[in-house]
């Protein structure tokens, strides 16, 4: 019941419910539990009919780039030298600028 | 940008478990990571994120399928209620196959009761609105991902003046079940995958104080494959250096706060209970209820329930000690001969996050 996935916010009516779409599947949910403005275009992550968070995509694309960057690192043979990038200091200090730490 | 399928790229999942596999090559034995969710069990099995690192990672499932945690007592108190005349009996899907005692809520709806499987608690308003002869049950079930759900529809009961929708909460917390099974003396973890969307609600820091207490890193983590590997080689990092410390990998999700208005409607409704875990007893604290002030619409509370049912468990289920990270389901006698998704014997063959299930339809070998 947990397996959520981001959906794309479509449309957003007067009652605070949104039309969503997943994976070209479109429903609706309710905005009740999201305290901060959600627009068109935002994705969501949704759970049992409800909108739990919004998803900062920013973040997300940040992520994968440096997930890419170990996979390439790899690939050239510099494993020891970035070992720890991915780690606490690295990671962590890259993306808390973005969301609220 | 791809949301879904840049974080299932399978080039970046492989150079990911390489990177992995590098690493922990200097460890003297695999690292024993538990994943506390049900969720992450079944990707895990789904991907075979297991076998991309076999040898250095050992994953051991933890207790977050909230399906599998029910205690046999509570699906008893289900049945008996749902069997009342006059009641309209919700719940969300998976409950309606666990075994209780003598029957499941399946088998009493083919016998002609009223329970209803619904996609979202807030069809339990609609339907309370819908038959004001009938009194509706909802039977809340979850983790702290879907307690604000409840909590929302009681406050939309409560301002409504609904007065024919009752709940029976059954929800519970991670931390609770955690503290068992590190207590455990049969079960050695190195470092947990925290789950993702109970982090969206508690915030990544709430495990800040777990992860001191453990001595044991924690890295939230998102669901797809990308994330779960990302995570476990910041594990393998931690626990090479002996840190324990809370790395958010999924943080395009989970603030440090974690969703506060979530967390306030809780607390406006809902105190702290004993809750029976399945595999893992009572455990004080680990389950919340409904405060005493909303006695009214405690289905518990309202429907004289009979006390000190003595229950009865499939006994060669070995799902409780599945859910305290001592055994895997490929272990139990029955798995995938008497026990199968079609006709589960244990609660954890019936939800997808459950490790039985998970197990039965991504990797039935070893059975
Ligand atoms: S396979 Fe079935 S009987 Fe065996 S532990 Fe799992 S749920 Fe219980």
């Amino acid at each position: 019941m947990c397996l959520s996935i981001p959906s794309k916010v479509i449309e957003i009516d007067e009652n605070n419910y949104a039309t969503v779409e997943t994976l070209g599947v479109k429903r609706q949910v309710t905005l009740d539990l999201i305290a901060e403005p959600v627009s068109v275009g935002d994705y969501v992550l949704i759970h049992v009919g409800f909108a739990m968070e919004k998803i900062d995509t920013k973040i997300a694309l940040e992520s994968l780039e440096l997930y890419r960057q170990i996979a390439e690192d790899m690939e050239s043979g510099v494993i020891d030298e970035r070992e720890g990038d991915m780690g606490l200091a690295s990671l962590s200090d890259r993306l808390s600028t973005q969301k609220g730490e | 940008m791809d949301l879904i399928n840049d974080y299932r790229n399978s080039e970046l999942i492989l150079a990911l478990a390489k990177q992995i596999k590098a690493e922990a090559a200097t460890l003297s034995r695999p690292i024993n990571i538990m994943e506390i969710c049900g969720g992450h069990t079944h990707s895990i099995m789904k991907f075979a994120l297991g076998e991309l690192v076999e040898g250095v990672v050992n994953f051991i499932h933890g207790p977050g399928c909230p399906v599998c945690i029910m205690p046999v007592s509570r699906i008893d108190e289900a049945c008996e209620l749902a069997s009342m005349q006059g009641v309209i009996f919700c719940t969300l899907a998976d409950m309606l196959r666990v075994p209780g005692s003598h029957t499941s809520l399946l088998k009493l709806r083919g016998l002609g009761h009223d329970i209803r499987a619904l996609y979202t608690p807030l069809d339990a308003l609609k339907i309370a609105r819908q038959n004001p002869d009938k009194n509706v049950i909802f039977f809340a079930i979850g983790f702290e991902t879907t307690t604000p759900m409840s909590a929302v529809i009681i406050q939309k009961a409560l301002d409504e003046g609904v007065k024919n929708l009752y709940f029976h909460i059954n929800h519970v917390t991670v931390p609770a079940p955690l503290r068992a099974i590190m207590a455990d003396k049969n079960v050695n973890i190195d470092g947990f995958l925290g789950p993702s969307h109970v982090s969206v609600i508690v915030g990544s820091n709430a495990y800040k104080e777990l992860a001191l207490e453990f001595k044991r890193p924690i890295a939230i983590s998102g669901f797809e494959p990308v994330d779960v590997m990302a995570s476990v080689l910041n594990l393998i990092r931690q626990h090479k250096r002996a840190s324990f410390e809370v790395f958010n990998e999924y943080k395009r999700a989970v603030s440090a706060q974690g969703n506060v208005k979530a967390k306030e409607l809780v607390a406006k409704y809902m105190r702290p209970c004993t809750f029976e875990w399945r595999g893992l007893g009572e455990i004080d604290d680990s389950g919340l209820c409904l405060k005493d002030e909303y006695v009214s619409i405690d289905a518990r509370r309202v429907f004289a329930l009979q006390k000190e049912q003595a229950t009865k468990e499939a006994k060669a289920c070995i799902c409780g000690q599945i859910l305290r990270g001592v055994s895997k389901p490929p272990e139990c006698a029955l798995f995938a001969k008497a026990c199968t998704p079609n006709s589960p014997v244990g609660a954890c063959m019936v939800s997808s996050e459950g490790a039985c299930a998970a197990y039965y339809k991504y990797q039935r070998r070893g059975a």
